[in-house]
């Protein structure tokens, strides 16, 4: 540097003997670094900034601390008939438990009300919520590994094996649906009824693993298209083919590098997916193909609450209510979840 | 067996099927290539977009299968069967930084996956520390081992692909564009890590690039395609200084001059027409379309790449 550097008087040069040079100490400090996020951070980030999607979870999250709880201090079951208490109105009693009452004893009351034979209608919802809501969700998770499973060879294979693959799919996603549930639990009727016979499975019903069974076999096919969609999108990524330069084996390849890149849209149909598996489950619980009897459901409650419907008009609306807030809570989510994951709708 | 040359390419051939309506055509990406490089030695592959450097060097590696020919590694044959072997003696950096590093994993990870694949370590501490070694020797931060890659800048991210290439201890790396996608200044930086990294570890590079001074910079010697055939393969500073091949001559004389004085002195050799396709070749000599000395003979047959004297070889029948 020029020690006697003279300065013009309106030159705009700067004085380079005013400035000393940075310690490492100093430079790095300049050293900015934001925090780390991950995408499911961001995500959750997100999420948390949507009040109908924290609505939905704290919706979701009651429930399901309702169904857990109430059948440990409820004192009646759903299949037990308190004599003389039929079609009660909620928080109404019996003449037996009023005398009950009168005599000093403590009589827990019926909160919905009871049912024409004198059932517990409140207990009777909340096992409907139940089994509802593990249809729902043992379905979708059903859906969700048949149909992943199935995309993903389908898609990172592609070529003759794609095409045979989703030929298949093409089949399936062509049967009437409703049609096939109808024949396929008349047939599993028969043939499960024997197998199951004795065991835990066999208090669930038969129709309801022929539910589930059902689900599995025709409703993965949806999940199974979109993953491949999306599979062979990621597939057309470099980082693809720098793993298989490093030498990354199939399963590896699909397990690290093309899997986490779907994650989101795998999570977002799996939420949507299952308020559809309860919609489906309660339409067939109707029709009368769901829960066998006494175990209840809250599709199967519906119907018959519709035989008294013009004297008892509450007890439709009971699990109505709550297959419309399950539904809506759910479908609201998956929209939250799609809104906070999705990279293309961002801002 | 072993020989005076790291890789050789032996007549290599790599043809896509292409369906346009009911006919299946052949894109003939590369068609008829050899050469070979030495241990230690930077090859320069130059060309315009789309006359299949990149194909070249991913056939190399067997990302592709080829269609015919054959390529030697330490004059031992690259099938199928020892590609997994040979992953570890060869790698490859990537053009795209930003593609080319998956968006869900930590640089730790990104960089650790050879080491995972080829189980190059006994134990988690192992591991770490030859990641960390890895970012030091291509210039990162170790405390950057925890970050994910889109918290970097492009020469960043293209430093991690080159960690990650390195990290197999490889002799040989088809870096694939590496430099096009950065910034210029940034672009010096690399191309000094890759020739400090060379003189370091004594790696051999199949260095492909569109930017002929970078590769002049860098090359020991340079290849020149164009539509999938070679057409010049010379020393580096013979090649620029003494083209012999029409293409190489418009080619060269395409490359920006710093000095505008120097520029307005010389002579821009503008090409006619454009490239033909590669699905419908004109025959003989690919070039023959455009180049100003065609003769018949170049429509009847494609000439071969031969040696003109010190290591220079042409493919031209007129030159």
């Amino acid at each position: 540097m020029n020690k006697d550097f003279k300065r013009a008087p309106f030159s705009a040069q700067v004085d380079l003997s005013k400035f000393t040079k940075a310690t490492e100490e100093e430079k790095r400090q300049q050293d900015v670094m934001g925090e780390s996020t991950t995408f499911f951070k961001d995500g959750m980030r997100r999420l948390r900034k949507n009040p109908l999607a924290m609505g939905s979870i704290v919706v979701l999250i009651l429930i399901v601390l309702v169904i857990m709880i109430a059948p440990h201090f409820v004192p009646y079951g759903y299949a037990q008939i308190v004599k003389g208490a039929s079609n009660l109105g909620p928080f109404e009693y019996s003449e037996a438990e009023q005398a009950a009452i009168a005599a000093g004893e403590s009589v827990f009351p019926h909160i919905f009300g009871t049912d024409s034979l004198g059932r517990d209608y409140f207990i009777r919802v909340v096992y409907g919520t139940r089994v509802s809501l593990g249809v729902g969700l043992i379905a979708s998770l059903l859906v969700l590994i048949i149909g992943l499973l199935y995309g993903s060879i389908s898609g990172y294979l592609g070529g003759k094996v794609d095409l045979v693959m989703m030929r298949v799919v093409d089949i399936i996603y062509s049967l009437p649906d409703m049609l096939l549930i109808i024949l396929l639990s008349v047939v599993l009727n028969e043939t499960l009824g024997n197998a199951i016979k004795g065991t835990v499975l066999a208090k669930l019903g038969v129709n309801m693993l022929s539910l589930f069974i059902v689900f599995g076999l025709l409703y993965w096919v949806s999940m199974a298209r979109l993953i491949r969609g999306q599979i062979l999108t990621i597939k057309q990524n470099e980082y693809v083919l720098a793993a298989k330069c490093i030498g990354t084996s199939t399963p590896r390849t699909i397990r690290r590098h093309i899997l986490p890149n779907c994650l989101s849209v795998i999570i977002i149909t799996t939420a949507l997916q299952i308020p559809s598996a309860i919609f489906t489950e309660s339409y067939l619980s109707f029709v009368g193909l769901g829960v066998s009897a006494p175990m209840p459901s809250l599709g199967s409650l519906a119907n018959e609450a519709r035989a008294g419907l013009q004297s008892y008009p509450l007890k439709l609306i009971f699990p109505a209510l709550t297959i419309c807030l399950i539904v809506l809570a759910l479908n609201l989510l998956g929209d939250g979840l799609r809104d906070a994951f999705d990279p293309k709708l961002q801002r | 067996m072993s020989s005076e040359y790291l890789v050789e390419v032996k007549n290599l051939k790599q043809y896509f099927p292409v369906r346009s309506g009911f006919k299946t055509l052949q894109l003939k990406a590369v068609d008829d290539i050899s050469f070979s490089i030495r241990p230690g030695e930077t090859l320069g592959l130059v060309g315009e977009s789309g006359c299949g450097k990149t194909t070249v060097g991913r056939t190399l590696l067997r990302l592709y299968k080829p269609t015919a020919g054959t390529v030697l590694f330490n004059g031992e044959e690259v099938t199928d069967k020892n590609i997994q072997r040979l992953r570890k003696e060869m790698q490859m950096v990537f053009q795209d930084p930003y593609s080319s590093l998956n968006p869900r994993m930590t640089v730790e990870d990104i960089i650790g996956e050879p080491l995972d694949v080829h189980k190059l370590y006994s134990n988690k501490k192992e591991r770490h520390e030859k990641i960390i070694a890895l970012m030091e020797t291509v210039g990162l931060n170790a405390e950057h081992a925890t970050r994910y890659a889109h918290e970097f800048s492009g020469g960043q991210r293209q430093r991690i692909g080159i960690a990650r290439a390195l990290a197999v201890d490889p002799q040989f790396i088809v870096c694939d564009e590496p430099v096009s996608a950065l910034d210029v200044s940034i672009q010096a930086q690399v191309v000094n890590m890759f020739e400090d990294l060379q003189k370091q570890r004594g790696m051999a590079y199949l260095f492909i690039a569109h930017d002929l001074l970078v590769v002049q910079h860098i090359s020991d010697r340079i290849a020149v395609m164009y539509l999938g055939h070679m057409m010049e393969l010379a020393e580096a500073n013979d090649l620029m200084n003494n083209p012999i091949h029409p293409y190489t001559e418009s080619l060269l004389s395409a490359v920006p001059i710093p000095d505008p004085k120097i520029a307005r002195a010389s002579q821009r050799i503008v090409l006619e027409g454009d490239v033909p396709s590669p699905l419908h070749m004109p025959s003989g000599c690919p070039f023959r379309t455009r180049c100003r000395y065609a003769t018949e003979q170049c429509a009847a047959e494609m000439p071969e790449l031969k040696d003109r004297g010190d290591g220079h070889f042409v493919a031209c029948w007129n030159k």
